[in-house]
């Protein structure tokens, strides 16, 4: 029958900081005074009152020759060449996507980044322009790279790879883009039995893992045979992981991830919510990655 | 408020806001929820009228339900001072309120019913949904539900369609669920009350 537990308010606990931190990193409240020398130049996050140089956000300062700038803790998306994201479409426009990625401006897509079905290379002609919401609509989910990044910070993507394209079933966690551990490989299939993808922009996406791996359509098409209810238990028990590790502060990548599934597995999939839990597991996970590192 | 959500900045929250008071007009629309008889004064003349004002601070889903329970809280903790009225020669009645602020009378809120939103998405239906969950389906249900199971009111929500089967489904679910979220909170009701003033005021940030 239906659970329905209620509590009282309580003070939320402060997240305990990671004991390990060699090197000491300078972090600032906005409103922070960094330095009172006037020799530096200013840079993003900072601004000068009174012969001093204030923080105006709550970030890391970084330092590089003389220019002082504080990098921020939970900021949008800020898109580097190279890295990977999950977005999704919210315009069909002449030539291009216009594509959602929880940056400061929408990402662009344009008609020639993409792989066409069947994976011809040709020319796109006028009939490829008229036929673009057969293969992308609004609201399609997409993974992607950035190829480049236009002057006002915009971000261009392609998906210019068998691996990337247009994502099936599964479930997208929105997190804060700080959180998700730049590596090697972002594509990651987990030994549990579901793959995930850390998308830098903060989008992760966890699916269950696909039979054939060759994917011959070039990723457009997807298949929408239901999932059987032991992968369907699996994502869930990982997207649950996933917001417990966010709520607790802790970086995402795949290692982490794992070790809180496994933390997690005596537990029913709906209590790795509550916050008692939560704190169990991921003080179990920090302990593992620690044990991992030393 | 804006805070909950950005689509509520301005007017924009307009529209959710009269629908909600509606809502908890038709919800309270019988006269067995509140006993409106213990908030007079003098019979015919004065009487208390009580406003409940709700502000929204974060939104994800299941609107409905988390308003009610709070009505339903916020109206067992009321406190109404107790009045005394005093009758002058010439017949003109004064009102006099006490000045202790304990003295005071509670409301009865046995009957007070509590709304359960059951949203349907494909062929089954969900409790509580969260705002991903809102966004799948298309239709619901909304049933207010007294502590003993009797419904006051039954509203459809959503544009998509609802079989008359399922409504009757989802009308036992609703009684079901009702009843146990009453019996919870009453619960914490009590538990909160017993601590008396040692208990922890926690602001919304906290």
């Amino acid at each position: 029958m239906a659970a329905i537990s209620m509590r009282l308010p309580e003070f939320r606990k402060a997240v305990v900081p990671s004991v390990s931190r060699g090197d000491e990193k300078h972090l600032v409240l906005p409103g922070d005074t960094i330095t009172t020398d006037t020799g530096y130049m200013r840079g993003h996050g900072t601004y000068v009152e009174d012969e001093k140089l204030i923080a105006s956000v709550a970030g890391v300062v970084e330092r590089v020759n003389k220019l002082v700038c504080v990098r921020p803790m939970n900021t949008r998306y800020n898109g580097e060449v190279g890295d990977i994201v999950v977005g999704r479409i919210t315009e069909v426009q002449q030539k291009r996507w216009k594509v959602e990625t929880n940056s400061r401006l929408d990402s662009v897509l344009l008609l020639s980044s993409i792989n066409l079905p069947g994976g011809e290379l040709r020319r796109r002609s006028a009939e490829d322009e008229l036929a673009m919401r057969d293969y992308l609509q609004e609201g399609d989910l997409i993974s992607a790279e950035v190829q480049s990044v236009f002057s006002d910070g915009a971000v261009s993507l392609h998906t210019r790879s068998l691996k990337y394209g247009k994502l099936g079933q599964g479930v997208l966690v929105e997190v804060s883009p700080s959180l998700v551990k730049r590596q090697k490989t972002h594509f990651h299939d987990l030994p549990c039995g579901a793959s995930i993808i850390l998308g830098t922009n903060g989008f992760i996406w966890i699916y269950p893992t696909p039979e054939q791996k060759d994917g011959d359509a070039g990723g457009f098409t997807t298949s929408t045979e239901p999932v059987p209810l032991s992968d369907r238990e699996v994502i869930s028990r990982l997207r649950n992981c996933v917001v417990a590790l966010v709520t607790q502060k802790l970086m995402l990548f795949d290692t982490s991830i794992l070790y809180c599934y496994e933390a997690s597995l005596p537990h029913q999939i709906k209590d790795i919510l509550q916050p008692e839990v939560m704190e169990k597991i991921v003080l179990e996970t920090r302990q593992r990655l620690l044990d991992l590192e030393g | 408020s804006a805070n909950a959500s950005p689509e509520f900045e301005g007017r924009g929250g307009e529209e959710l806001g009269s629908e909600l008071a509606n809502t908890l007009y038709r919800v309270f629309s019988s006269d067995k929820s509140i006993d409106l008889k213990s908030l007079c004064i003098n019979p015919r003349e004065n009487c208390w009228i009580l406003y409940v004002d709700v502000l929204l601070l974060e939104c994800d889903g299941n609107l409905f339900d988390a308003i009610s329970l709070a009505v339903k809280a916020a109206l067992f903790n009321t406190r109404v001072p107790k009045v005394r009225v005093l009758e002058d020669e010439e017949g003109s009645k004064e009102i006099e309120l006490s000045d202790d602020p304990y003295d005071c009378i509670r409301l009865n809120v046995d009957d007070v019913p509590c709304i359960v939103t059951l949203n349907k998405i494909g062929h089954r239906h969900v409790v509580d949904a969260t705002l991903e969950e809102e966004a799948c389906s298309l239709a619901g249900l909304l049933v207010s539900v007294t502590s003993k199971g009797a419904l006051t009111s039954v509203r459809k929500v959503g544009k998509g369609s609802l079989d008359p089967e399922s409504i009757f489904e989802m009308m036992e679910t609703g009684k079901r669920v009702g009843k146990a979220l009453h019996a919870a909170l009453q619960k914490i009701l009590d538990e909160e009350e017993s601590l008396g003033t040692s208990r922890q005021k926690v602001g919304f940030l906290g």
